[in-house]
């Protein structure tokens, strides 16, 4: 190292540099610091980065698992509880808090026993009249825990499952008890003591009713009305029979909604017949439906709701069947849709508790899950060599019993959280329950644990669209020609002052232009209807006459006024006009729309709401006005000057210049404009939330408002149940929305770098 | 004219025609936001006439403030109620008024329309008064007596004056009682919910010896008792301030010669606006302006003031832009200075600008449910776990509402601060470097200096955006009446946990949920004009920035 430092000049006395191990120092700290400034705003830079592409993968993880499939897991197998020797099962269940099991055989005994190892917990026997021997055996919808055995004497018996929960020493301790809700006594169905062949059993808090099959092929509905005397406390049971019109062939199974206005009779042939029971006093016919040619209904049964019906066939089908409203308000049962079909024949379908879902068995014991809304079909690997005889499903839908013929009993776990999302039930038309036909509704929430959730995403998707088209076509010709004035004709000082103006426009909140449209511009538009559109049409026409108007004056006066400020002398007239049209709006009205044009669209077939697309048109299009001008503004004033000079040297007008050469050279850019303005409207929320009146229909009707995916979100996110569908389905609407809204976006700006990099080469 | 047309003049006009209507809607609308704004504070006169039957002749008085008129068609009258007499047709038209005529308490609905056609001359008494009240809105009519504890004290002349004063005293008296139950009240009950958090804790903790327990308990039962004892005091004085807050009672007469009795410790404030005079009425104008930004909302935020709301704002956006400026300026430095040039960087900057147009609420449902539902949820199993099931950071919040803005805002800051840097002439930093500085000596002394205008204008820009936007903010922290403000005097004086009100939701609310919209409409034009103020002023602020900046770059590069 030559260091001049190092040795100091003599007679210089000493250098005013540092001595080398300071500098030494120095450079070590310097060096340091740089590092610690690099890595530093490294770290920074790319934590900022990474924490913006995070909204990506949180979204995304948020919204896969409503399309993960459903999983079941056999984790223990045990020998029936509580079956002997030459006993059958009937009927499975498991309590609420997935810890106990009950099994009903077809002696009439109910025995609860603990999912964990199958250990009995209490045994139950039903009482029986005396000598009858048990001849069949039914139970009303999963909710009610109702079930009935019948017996050949034409009597039946009657219980009711319950849960009795207590917290000693501070934990659950459920005790599992059988109530007698109609009282203990068996009930007489047939006075004349015939047996009961197939019995059909309701139970809810409007009552009990129970059909059945007698021997001689009748078939009679019996109505029990409890009454509970409030001083005595004496229960007394009203019992009002009705024999039902019969039908060729003999019944297998029978089903009564929960409504009691329903009764479906499944036969040997493989039809159901549907009978309306709403008035016991002429109980009607209403015909019957062929399900299959080729067999036989094997076993039905009612989902939540009991509004649908669910048919497994001896040839393996699965169809969905419900009453549907004819124009004469009659219901005929009506064949929904199909499921995956299946190799044998239907040995078992449970409904879920809570939910439109539904387990299938069938006999080479392979199960499936489905779901009703969604139709949506998930198989397992066959639980069993046999047929799969028995399925029950918890309330709460996290673990399932399977038993097949040697009654040997698995317990599974079932992960299923979301079966009513599938890529149909958000985009395609569905045929819910209660509608004449299939259709795209948007209906998230309503009370009770029977409604059917209805989450199409088109109504929604549809809302934006049509907010986003008729603010674009409000903002787009007042934006792009606007800007092309601003960029090309209009004077340099004029220029400086509008487009700061622009740009405070853009600032303004959206929630302040929303209030207005919701509360100033809604009412106004109402009431001044005619004004609209009478601007609309007006106001090209006025301009133009001015400027006729204009020309002609003598050169002298017109010569005052610079070039580039005819937007300034065009605004008395726009004022003028405007306020023509609104005061002249109520004569119109009596003129041509007898005196109220609201009234008059409304006679004339257009609905109209005081909140409507048009309202929201002006005002999001006055939100949407800038973004689009001040991008469309830069694209037209950077066209390369010697173009437009070349053109208006070659003798064209200022006019043909613009477009022959402004406009081909800035078309792209004015595009690009264009595309951030939709991405802007598409996701604008305030405006819309408060500009309209928020109902999901599916229509283009100007008059009427509309449901956006944004203002969606706004105003059911904080309302729902964390980790649910719906809550998931939001964030996949917010995902739509960020996935949309960025491309669009992105395009956009490729575009304009495009444009950029080819005004650089012209 | 066909040479006219064809010279393509008429397109020119039309263009100039579409920027001269967005200049006037935009004026427009700014012209109308402030008009309605500031006229709700000027004391309109009281009008007082009679309405009746156009067959029976005239009959019941109605006085009140005019609020405004419409003109409508006959049948479209008819609709409404009006008794159109037979002699006018279905092509006339008819003048309705909306008159506000307060008394809620007395006559139900405190504004009604009254058709022209049945109307009397409008009289403007001079000893009309109104009166603003902390309950039932506003009341009109006029003053007969002032009572001290049912005693007369004042009738007559004088009456107005001892009226003034004896609201003034009340005001105080109310102003002391606030005061003490907010932080008084409140600095006990925290304390008390401290104690009983910390009592729980005790018992739940395995590992304490039975006698260490009890000592800390009976600690605590010592504290409490304590606290109880000053919380009585407290009560007592309360009580008493209570009792001579509502001492005195203001008899007046409604329209209709009806008299009614006025807690004076109710009122608010008391104007005659028929005898102001003219410099009176300015005084009054800008009393009233100060009541409104400085008062706190009553009556589910339909009357009263916005205070909270501004605080609010102001609050959530200073955190914010505490949050985001470091973090967007230190990524715009990576992104220009140090990250390697290429595609990906190309692709991640084009990604950032335009997260700046991805929807405010989609940040609002990733703010909803990362933060609160992820990361708060954490923090309180972690740190509050006692507290639990009641969340403290797991629900909507401050610090969540500012952490989400700032994620909304950071791609504003990142591409101001870039545009600056890239402003920046290379020459400055070749010469800084060839003076032997070091990339960071280069980039803090010389680079980032000549750049803060960018980084204000950046900050500025966010800052207005985050002042505005509402939509986000509903999801993850404000709400329609915080019951306190995000900041007090109890320890750790600023509550990132507590939810907060802001002007824009309060525009939302106010103007779209509120009981009673006739009432709440003046209010929400007032508070929509303090945001458009707000936010007008801090974009020129940014704008004037910007172009001073260009400025000075042009001399730089020269």
């Amino acid at each position: 190292m030559n260091d001049m430092s190092q040795r100091p000049a003599p007679g210089q006395g000493r250098s005013l540099l540092p001595r080398p191990e300071q500098r030494e120092r120095l450079r070590r700290k310097r060096a340091l610091k740089d590092n610690v400034s690099r890595y530093g705003i490294g770290a920074a830079g790319i934590g900022v980065v990474f924490a913006l592409g995070m909204i990506f993968v949180y979204l995304f993880s948020e919204v896969m698992p409503l399309f993960k499939s459903a999983q079941i897991a056999t984790e223990q197998t045990y020998a029936a509880p509580g079956l002997e020797q030459g006993e059958a099962l009937e009927h499975l269940t498991i309590d609420r808090y997935d810890t106990l099991g009950a099994t009903f055989t077809d002696t009439g005994r109910i025995t609860f026993f603990e999912l964990e190892g199958g250990s009995v917990r209490s045994s139950f026997e039903m009482p029986r009249p005396e000598d009858a021997t048990q001849t069949t055996f039914a139970t009303g919808f999963a909710t009610s825990r109702a079930f009935a055995y019948g017996y050949d004497n034409g009597e039946i018996s009657l219980g009711q499952v319950e849960y009795a929960i207590t917290y000693p020493d501070n934990l659950r301790h459920i005790e599992p008890e059988l109530t007698f809700p109609l009282g203990e006594e068996p009930l007489t169905l047939d006075e004349a003591g015939r047996a009961i062949q197939v019995l059909g059993l309701q139970a809810s808090d409007r009552g009990t009713y129970a059909a059945a099959e007698l021997d001689d092929g009748t078939l009679a509905v019996t109505s029990f009305d409890r009454r509970e005397n409030i001083m005595t406390g004496e229960v007394t049971v009203e019992q009002t029979t009705a024999e039902l019109p019969g039908f060729e062939g003999s019944a297998r199974q029978i089903l009564i909604d929960n409504r009691f206005r329903h009764l479906y009779v499944s036969d040997e042939a493989g039809y159901i017949h549907h009978y309306d029971i709403g008035n016991l006093d002429s109980p009607d016919y209403r015909g019957a439906v062929r399900v299959t040619d080729s067999g036989y209904v094997s076993k039905m049964a009612m989902l939540n709701g009991t509004v649908s019906i669910i048919a497994g066939t001896s040839d393996g089908q699965v169809r969905q069947y419900f009453p549907v409203r004819d124009d004469r308000n009659r219901h005929d049962l009506t064949h929904i849709r199909d499921f995956a079909r299946y190799d044998a024949s239907i040995t078992h379908i449970e409904p879920e508790y809570t939910r439109r879902g539904f387990l299938v068995g069938d006999e080479l014991g392979n199960l499936g899950i489905h779901h009703a809304t969604a139709s949506a079909d998930v198989f397992d690997a066959p639980k069993t060599d046999g047929p799969l005889s028995r399925i029950a499903i918890s309330p709460v839908n996290a673990m399932a019993l399977f038993a097949d013929e040697n009654q040997q009993l698995q317990v599974a776990s079932v992960s299923n959280p979301h079966p009513g999302i599938s890529f149909s039930s958000l985009w395609r038309k569905v045929w819910y329950e209660g509608s004449s036909e299939p259709r795209y509704v948007w209906q998230s929430t309503a009370g009770g644990d029977e409604f059917e959730p209805k989450m199409s995403l088109m109504p929604l998707t549809l809302g934006t669209l049509k907010a986003a088209f008729y603010a674009m076509l409000f903002a787009t010709p007042l934006a792009l020609m606007g800007a092309i004035y601003t960029a090309y004709f209009m004077s340099p000082k004029l220029r400086g002052k509008v487009k700061p103006t622009i740009e405070v426009m853009e600032a303004l909140p959206t929630v302040i232009l929303g209030f207005l449209a919701g509360l100033w511009l809604a009412p106004f538009v109402e009431n001044r209807l005619p004004a609209v559109f009478s601007i609309l049409i007006l106001m090209p026409i006025a301009m133009l006459a001015f400027a006729y108007l204009w020309s002609r004056l003598p050169e002298r006066l017109r010569l005052r006024v610079p070039d580039g400020w005819e937007a300034v002398l065009l605004v008395p007239t726009i004022i003028l006009v405007g306020w023509a049209c609104v005061s002249a709006s109520p004569y119109v009205e009596i003129l041509f729309f007898d005196g109220s044009m609201r009234q008059w669209l409304t006679d004339n077939g257009f609905s109209y709401d005081q909140r409507n697309a048009l309202v929201v048109g002006i005002a999001m299009g006055f939100a949407v006005i800038p973004t689009i001008f001040s991008i469309a503004e830069d694209a037209v004033f950077n066209v390369p000057k010697h173009l437009t000079q070349g053109s208006l040297a070659l003798g064209a007008t200022r006019w043909q210049t613009v477009v022959g050469v402004v406009l081909p050279t800035a078309s792209i850019g004015m595009f690009s404009a264009v595309m951030m303005g939709f991405g802007r409207a598409v996701g604008e929320t305030m405006i819309v939330l408060m500009a309209t009146g928020n109902s999901p229909v599916m229509n283009f009707n100007i008059f009427e408002g509309m449901r956006t995916l944004s203002a969606n979100i706004a105003v059911e996110l904080t309302e729902t149940a964390v980790g649910s569908s719906h809550f998931r389905i939001l964030f996949l609407a917010a995902l739509v929305l960020l996935a949309m809204t960025f491309l669009v976006n992105t395009l956009a700006e490729i575009i304009r770098q495009r444009l950029r990099k080819r005004y650089g080469n012209l | 004219m066909k040479l006219w047309w064809k010279s393509g003049a008429p397109w020119v006009w039309l263009n100039a025609g579409a920027v001269a209507v967005s200049m006037v809607m935009v004026v427009g609308l700014i012209g109308l936001i402030a008009v309605r704004g500031l006229s709700h504070f000027y004391p309109s006169e009281i009008v007082e006439f009679q309405v009746g039957d156009p067959e029976l002749g005239l009959g019941q008085m109605v006085m009140g403030e005019h609020v405004r008129s419409q003109t409508i068609p006959v049948p479209v009258a008819r609709d409404a109620g009006i008794t159109v007499p037979p002699e006018l047709d279905d092509d006339d038209l008819v003048t309705r008024h909306l008159i506000k005529q307060g008394n809620r308490d007395v006559t139900g609905n405190d504004f009604a329309w009254y058709a022209e056609l049945q109307m009397s001359e409008w009289q403007t008494p001079p000893d009309a008064m109104r009166l603003e009240r902390r309950e039932w809105g506003d009341f009109y009519g006029y003053p007969v007596r002032v009572l001290e504890e049912g005693e007369v004290v004042a009738e007559g002349e004088g009456l107005w004056e001892a009226l003034q004063s004896r609201v003034e005293r009340a005001n105080t008296l109310f102003r002391e009682l606030r005061r003490i139950e907010r932080r008084d009240v409140g600095v006990i009950s925290a304390e008390m919910e401290e104690l009983r958090l910390r009592e729980r804790a005790l018992q739940r903790d395995p590992d304490i010896a039975p006698e260490a327990l009890q000592d800390q308990l009976d600690q605590i039962q010592a504290r409490q008792d304590v606290l109880q004892e000053n919380f009585q005091t407290l009560r007592g004085e309360i009580d008493i301030l209570r009792r001579e807050l509502y001492r005195d009672t203001l008899v007046a007469t409604v329209v209709g010669g009806q008299e009614v009795q006025i807690r004076i410790g109710d009122i608010v404030r008391a104007v005659q606006p028929n005898s102001l005079s003219l410099s009176a009425k300015v005084t009054e104008y800008a009393q009233q302006f100060w009541a409104f930004v400085s008062g706190e909302p009553r009556e589910a935020n339909t009357a009263g003031g916005i205070f909270p709301a501004i605080f609010g704002t102001v609050t959530m956006v200073l955190l914010m832009s505490m949050i985001v400026s470091p973090f967007g300026v230190l990524a715009a430095i990576y992104l220009r200075e140090y990250a390697r040039q290429g595609p990906l960087l190309k692709l991640i900057r084009i990604s950032v600008y335009n997260l700046a147009g991805v929807p405010s609420i989609v940040y609002g449902v990733f703010g909803l449910g990362f933060f609160i539902y992820t990361l708060g949820g954490s923090i309180d199993q972690l740190f509050y776990s006692d507290r639990l099931p009641s969340p403290t950071f797991g629900s909507p919040a401050l610090i969540w509402a500012s952490l989400t803005l700032a994620l909304l805002t950071l791609p504003v800051v990142i591409v101001s601060t870039e545009e600056g840097l890239a402003r920046i002439p290379s020459s400055v930093r070749h010469g800084s470097l060839a003076l032997g500085a070091t990339k960071s000596e280069t980039l803090w002394k010389v680079v980032v200096p000549l750049a803060t205008p960018a980084m204000m204008t950046g900050m500025i820009l966010a800052i207005a955006r985050a002042a505005g936007e509402v939509a986000p903010l509903m999801l993850v922290g404000v709400v329609k009446l915080a019951p306190t403000l995000p900041v007090d005097a109890t320890f750790p004086f600023i509550h990132l946990d507590r939810q907060i009100m802001h002007l824009g939701f309060h525009i939302y609310d106010v103007g779209f949920q509120s009981p009673n919209v006739e009432a709440a409409r003046p209010l929400v034009y007032a508070t929509a004009l303090v945001l458009v103020l707000l936010i007008i002023v801090l974009n020129l602020t940014a704008i004037s920035i910007r172009n001073r900046l260009r400025e000075r770059y042009r001399a730089a590069s020269d």
